[in-house]
């Protein structure tokens, strides 16, 4: 088994890797223990994110549904896992609410998890009643029949606010300009550089990138959420200054061996 | 053309307009469609996922070539049907566990391996020493982009001062690469766009004569 692995138990080449991931685990742990004897930890405004909770009282307003789509992408996708956990907190938001909530997913997997954290907010925010088991649907396995199926829902059922969190690719404009043209408030969010314009032009907020990672913790304010993403806040200062450091040696012929550190071969 | 490349030609341009008649609005042609899109689909992806996966990476590696273990991720995917019964449905919540925890931990290693520790390398040019101005002009914009990319991203504190100055012109270089991506999908999707025409002029309506 370990030949057939490479042969080492222990690969040099990575070591940067675990150094940098040794550092990541200790911020978040320090960040979260933190966190839990109730050290205030600050986070900015994220707009699109303060929209979510008015978004779905906008819908229990109108008496209309809320939609959320988990992305397209299967479970071993990081940003389907992300829309998820935002799926969690969207949805005891309109478990509180007693709005109507509508989850078409593509693979059986995010249908299951789906139905796991749909269920599980619904019984946290004292409604287990209100959780119905269709609320979290399979619609198709192919990329354009399940946006042809989400389209048709928007236009006929008019859900007021719809929700994009996770993984999303060629669909995304018909999506969101189908959702548009039903008169929805909208707010997406994916780390897909590639769709978020198409997301930015047809939508009332966009989550960028990290921001969409961010989103789990920023609307739970839960201290394990809160220590890792003060944790990765942490790292991204320190990557930052780990490149200003590097240019400036690299700069006066003084970095090859620091440089050359980050890739190890 | 013989009688069922003429039916299948038909059948794709029913599809291809019926489709393209939610441009008007939502009617029961499109409905149609949708309808037999999903269901087909549905279908196909039960068939597919029992030959590619089930027969070819489950029973056949474990039958014919003795891998015994894969009873192993078999006996987790046969958990999920526990979500059957409303007493057992727990124990569904052990492979989805499993598949969740396992997609963090290599996420987080193949980023920081293959992403973010050859991004930081790449981003550690001279300053000066360069191949003339043009040169150090992209390595400023490089070095600049990222850095003030990495900071618009940071959340532990207000953008206001020269945080918030940096972050601005983080976010400037995040929407001109999105106006290329903008373009780049664009010109991807126009293309898309004539080839479905192209075969409602060329191979439908040609069809005809």
């Amino acid at each position: 088994m370990a030949q057939e692995a490479g042969g080492q138990a222990f690969r040099a080449d990575r070591l940067n890797a675990v150094v940098l991931l040794v550092i990541f685990s200790g911020a978040v742990l320090l960040y979260t223990h933190w966190a839990k004897k109730g050290k205030p930890l600050f986070l900015r405004k994220i707009p699109g994110l303060d929209a979510v909770e008015e978004a779905v009282g906008r819908a229990t307003e109108m008496g209309r549904p809320v939609l959320f789509v988990p992305g397209i992408a299967e479970l071993d996708e990081i940003e389907t896992i992300a829309g998820i956990s935002i799926l969690g907190r969207v949805a005891k938001i309109t478990a509180e609410y007693g709005t109507p909530l509508r989850v078409p997913v593509r693979y059986p997997l995010v249908l299951a998890a789906g139905q796991e954290v749909v269920q599980q907010a619904y019984i946290e925010a004292g409604n287990p009643d209100g959780y119905d088991e269709d609320m979290v649907r399979y619609v198709a396995g192919e990329q354009f029949a399940f946006t042809a199926n989400v389209n048709g829902y928007m236009m006929r059922e008019r859900p007021a606010t719809n929700i994009y969190m996770g993984a999303f690719f060629a669909e995304s404009l018909l999506l969101a300009e189908t959702g548009n043209a039903a008169g929805s408030i909208q707010i997406a969010g994916t780390a897909r550089p590639e769709q978020l314009p198409f997301f930015i032009a047809a939508c009332d907020y966009t989550l960028m990138g990290e921001e969409l990672y961010a989103a789990s913790a920023y609307l739970s304010h839960e201290p394990v959420m809160l220590g890792g993403l003060k944790g990765q806040d942490f790292v991204k200062m320190l990557i930052a200054i780990a490149i200003i450091i590097g240019v400036i040696l690299v700069t006066l012929n003084m970095g090859d061996t620091y440089s050359n550190w980050f890739i190890q071969t | 053309m013989t009688g069922i490349e003429i039916f299948q030609t038909w059948l794709i341009a029913f599809f291809t307009l019926a489709l393209f008649s939610f441009l008007y609005k939502d009617n029961p042609v499109y409905k149609i469609a949708e309808h037999i899109f999903a269901g087909l689909s549905a279908g196909y992806y039960v068939g597919l996922i029992w030959d590619t996966v089930i027969i070819q990476q489950l029973w056949t590696p474990m039958t014919v070539d003795g891998r015994w273990w894969l009873i192993v991720p078999g006996v987790m995917g046969f958990l999920m049907f526990t979500r059957f019964w409303k007493k057992i449905t727990w124990v569904s919540r052990i492979p989805l566990a499993f598949v969740m925890g396992v997609t963090a931990g290599i996420f987080l290693i193949s980023q920081l391996h293959g992403l973010v520790l050859p991004q930081m390398r790449d981003t550690m040019l001279p300053l000066w020493n360069t191949q003339g101005y043009g040169q150090l002009f992209l390595t400023i914009i490089i070095v600049v982009g990222v850095i003030s990319t990495l900071i618009y991203f940071y959340f532990s504190k207000e953008h206001t001062g020269a945080l918030g100055v940096t972050a601005k012109v983080g976010i400037w270089f995040i929407m001109i690469s999105f106006g290329a991506h903008f373009g780049y999908t664009v010109m991807g999707r126009v293309s898309l766009l004539i080839g479905r025409v192209q075969f409602l002029i060329e191979d439908w309506i040609g069809s005809f004569t």
